[in-house]
This record gives structure tokens, C-alpha cells and sequence, in this order.
């Protein structure tokens, strides 16, 4: 009986679409759904709630905007050696509007983000065609950012940085099982790129054998990512979803992303889903966990982020579909589960916290690496109407 | 391999100057147009994942998601 009505729910939609995908793009469908994020992990917590609403102005448009906040407790390993822990709340707000004419659509949207010593401002433009019997779908975009840098202990700082992107993407229909996506994606910054905060150590005559200096990183920075995803379609009904991402820029970094995830309905009005993520980077190339000495070169970096290392995730997800029949103006509603484990090992960044107060200069640079595990658990609840 | 991709892209879009014609018709899209067939089913969660790794990571892009910046760094 559950596949016999999914099977007609489905046959329904391809029909929906070849009714309609002849004539005319697909604006995205009318939701809203609140999220609970929460992350811990090397010694920061971060929490909040996501609320995301769109919603269909009439034939030819889409309105969206989203709410989201992250409540920072950080106690990390930067914050705990060279300065002292901190509690922040950063507050994102987007909204956005999606205008289809024939095949073509037109997506727009603004996001401002908020925190005490650091504004963020961007405007994100995107232009997608369906073409080749809607097989294929081209997209073009552009997004640009504004930020403003403070810092909290010098009211007189401030300085600014620019982002910008361009994105090219092709969607294609290789089979009836089997989508198949690919993107390039290329971003520009110019100004100040790094934090105004964070030190770099160098060898010295301090009785642990290193002392610390502001890290100093060049005023641009240009990288490129080019990234295929496939998404095959399973006859018992299930899903395989494939992704690999490869990034360099013209810090040195060049860096691998796979993913590889497998959904599953189980029963009627459960799905689940098993993940997992490996990546991989290479450091920069003016980074250093330990410098030979002070001002050693032009740029200098000990963002464990800017370091040599490897992350691997394992994650799943739960979802139910409540409300299947609908209920007044709610066509269905789905509550959800969703936990990521990560495992970070850094090849060239050290943990200092044992050197840091010590009294032998014979550690410093002989520190063990440093590793953390972290947790990512989100539970949101969807509507469609 | 940009010119590879240039390639690759040039070859995939001449299909709408020769007279191939869509080998998959509309009404044999029903898999497709399975719910669990979609690259983001939940796109709240997954802007946040992203968000997530991009502020401890040092790659950027090409994930197919649309966001703004933040004092992640």
C-alpha cells in the first residue's frame, strides 16, 4: 500500500513536471521551517535557532528570509593561550526573492551578520536556464560582500575587507535514476584577512623559548573550487548522494572534499540517512606552527585553519513526515534529526597549552600535534503550503 | 583541466546545435521527482553545516550553496 501511493505520488509529480517544465521554470516551494543548531567541540560551544519562511507572491515570484543566531561560548585552544575565554552572539539576517520567466530564473538576496567587532554585508545574484528539454540546467552567479573589522579591546580599530564571487553551474539529467551536477566557483578578497586577534610564536629567549607577535596575512587572496555531485536513484527506493570538491588558491593552499551519503526510507513517513565527509588541506604557504624568530618574514599565519590536516565526519539523519494528509493550509509538515561526529587531526599545529607556562625552552616546537573531536547536532521542523 | 571543463561544457551545450534530442522524456522523471532526490532536502540544516565547516576550513566554494560572510576567521 506505501508503494503503491508513493508510486502515484511520484507519477503525479512527473506529470506535474511535464506539464509544466515545458513551458516554465519551477519557483521553490512554499516552507518554513525552525531550527535548534548546537556545535561543541575544541573547547567552543555555539547554539541558536535558524528560522527559514518562503513563500510564492503570485504566478512569478518567491519571497524568502531567514533568522539565524549562534550564542558563542569559546574557550579555544587560540583564545585559551594567548588571550582568555569570551562569550559573543553573532546575528544573521537574509531575505531574498526568486523570479521565473519562461525557463530562465532570476534569484536575488541580501545577508547582513552582526556581531560586537564584526559586520558582514552581502549581495548574492544568480541566473539559471533550463534548457535541452529541461534535462539541463545552467547557472551564473555573483555575489559580493562588504565587511567592517573591530576589535574589542581597541575601540579606535577598524578596517574592512571585500569579497567577491563567481559561480558557474551545470545541472544534468543523465538518466531516469541518475542527476548529475557540477560547480566552479571562484572568490576574490581584498583588505584585512585576518584575525585581528589571533598571534603567531617565534623563538626566543623567553624561559618556555618562544614569545608571540600579531599573525600578519597578505590583503588578497583569490582561490578557485570546482566540485562534481551525483545523485543516483536505488530501485528499492533509496538514494546515493556522491560529492567531490577540489579548492586551491594563491595562498598554497589546495585542499580535497568527499562526501558520500546513502537516504533511506524505512517505513511509511520515516527517512534516514548515513553520511560521511573526508577532507583534506595542505598548509599555507606562510604558515608556521613556530617561527625561527620575530618578524621572520613579510606574512606570518598560526591559524590552525590556515595548517596541514584532515577531517573526518560520520553523521545521520532522521526525518518523519507528520501532517502527511496536510491540516488546513499546511500540506505536510516533517520533524527532523540531524548529528555530524567530527574527528580533526592537524599534521603542523601543535597543542602549547603544556609549553606555554612551562619553564623548559626545550619543548617549544616539540609539542604534540594537535587533534579534536566535535559534535553537530541540529532538530528542525519543516511545513510545506 | 580548465581547458578540460571549457571542453567538457562546450561539448554538453553544442546539444542545442545538432539534432540530439532529450533522452529522457518527462513522464519517465517520476524517480526523479522523488522527494529524497533532491541535492539539499533540508536547505536550513544544510546552510548551517556549511557554515559550520567553512569557518574551520580553509576551502571556499563550489558546494552549490549561496551565503553571506561572518567574523569567522
Amino acid at each position: 500500500m506505501f508503494k503503491t501511493g508513493l508510486t502515484f505520488d511520484r507519477a503525479a509529480m512527473a506529470l506535474l513536471l511535464f506539464s509544466a517544465g515545458l513551458d516554465a521554470a519551477q519557483l521553490p516551494e512554499d516552507r518554513a521551517d525552525v531550527m535548534y543548531h548546537f556545535y561543541d567541540g575544541g573547547g567552543v560551544e555555539i547554539d541558536g535557532p535558524s528560522i527559514l519562511a518562503r513563500k510564492q507572491i503570485g504566478n512569478s515570484a518567491s519571497v524568502s528570509a531567514n533568522y539565524y543566531v549562534d550564542m558563542v561560548t569559546s574557550a579555544s585552544i587560540d583564545v585559551v593561550t594567548t588571550a582568555s575565554g569570551y562569550a559573543e552572539q553573532r546575528t544573521e539576517k537574509s531575505i531574498g526573492v526568486d523570479y521565473i520567466n519562461g525557463k530562465t530564473t532570476l534569484a536575488a538576496s541580501y545577508t547582513n551578520s552582526e556581531e560586537s567587532d564584526f559586520s558582514a554585508n552581502s549581495a548574492h545574484f544568480t541566473i539559471s536556464q533550463d534548457f535541452f528539454g529541461d534535462l539541463s540546467t545552467l547557472t551564473i552567479g555573483y555575489s559580493r560582500g562588504w565587511d567592517d573589522i573591530g576589535k574589542s579591546t581597541d575601540a579606535e580599530f577598524s578596517e574592512n575587507a571585500d569579497r567577491q564571487h563567481y559561480r558557474l553551474g551545470l545541472s544534468q539529467i543523465v538518466s531516469k535514476n541518475w542527476v548529475v551536477t557540477g560547480n566552479l566557483e571562484t572568490i576574490s578578497d581584498e583588505g584585512l584577512l585576518n584575525s585581528p586577534y589571533r598571534q603567531v610564536r617565534y623563538l626566543s629567549g623567553e624561559p618556555r623559548g618562544y614569545s608571540f607577535e600579531d599573525e600578519r596575512y597578505p590583503n588578497t587572496r583569490t582561490s578557485t573550487a570546482i566540485s562534481v555531485q551525483s545523485l543516483y536513484y536505488l530501485q528499492h527506493r533509496a538514494a546515493v548522494r556522491n560529492l567531490y570538491r577540489y579548492f586551491s588558491d594563491d595562498w598554497d593552499i589546495t585542499a580535497h572534499t568527499l562526501e558520500l551519503e546513502y537516504i533511506y526510507p524505512v517505513s511509511e513517513g520515516w527517512v534516514y540517512d548515513i553520511r560521511y565527509r573526508y577532507y583534506r588541506q595542505n598548509k599555507a604557504g606562510f604558515y608556521s606552527d613556530l617561527f625561527a624568530s620575530e618578524n621572520a618574514q613579510n606574512f606570518l599565519a598560526r591559524d590552525k585553519e590556515l595548517s596541514t590536516f584532515t577531517s573526518h565526519t560520520i553523521g545521520f539523519g532522521l526525518s518523519y513526515d507528520l501532517l502527511r494528509d496536510g491540516w488546513k493550509a499546511i500540506d505536510r509538515g516533517s520533524i527532523n534529526f540531524h548529528f555530524d561526529y567530527v574527528f580533526f587531526d592537524y599534521d603542523d599545529f601543535r597543542d602549547i597549552r603544556g609549553s606555554i607556562n612551562s619553564a623548559n625552552p626545550g619543548l617549544a616546537g616539540n609539542e604534540s600535534l594537535y587533534s579534536f573531536e566535535a559534535s553537530i547536532f541540529r532538530v528542525f521542523y519543516s511545513i510545506w503550503f | 583541466m580548465k581547458g578540460a571543463i571549457f571542453i567538457s561544457l562546450v561539448i554538453l551545450l553544442s546539444g542545442g546545435c545538432s539534432n540530439l534530442e532529450p533522452w529522457v522524456e518527462p513522464y519517465q522523471r517520476a524517480n526523479l521527482a522523488d522527494p529524497i532526490m533532491r541535492f539539499s532536502r533540508h536547505p536550513v540544516s544544510d546552510a548551517y553545516v556549511h557554515h559550520v565547516y567553512q569557518a574551520r576550513e580553509a576551502a571556499r566554494g563550489a558546494m552549490g550553496v549561496v551565503g553571506g560572510g561572518c567574523g569567522c576567521n
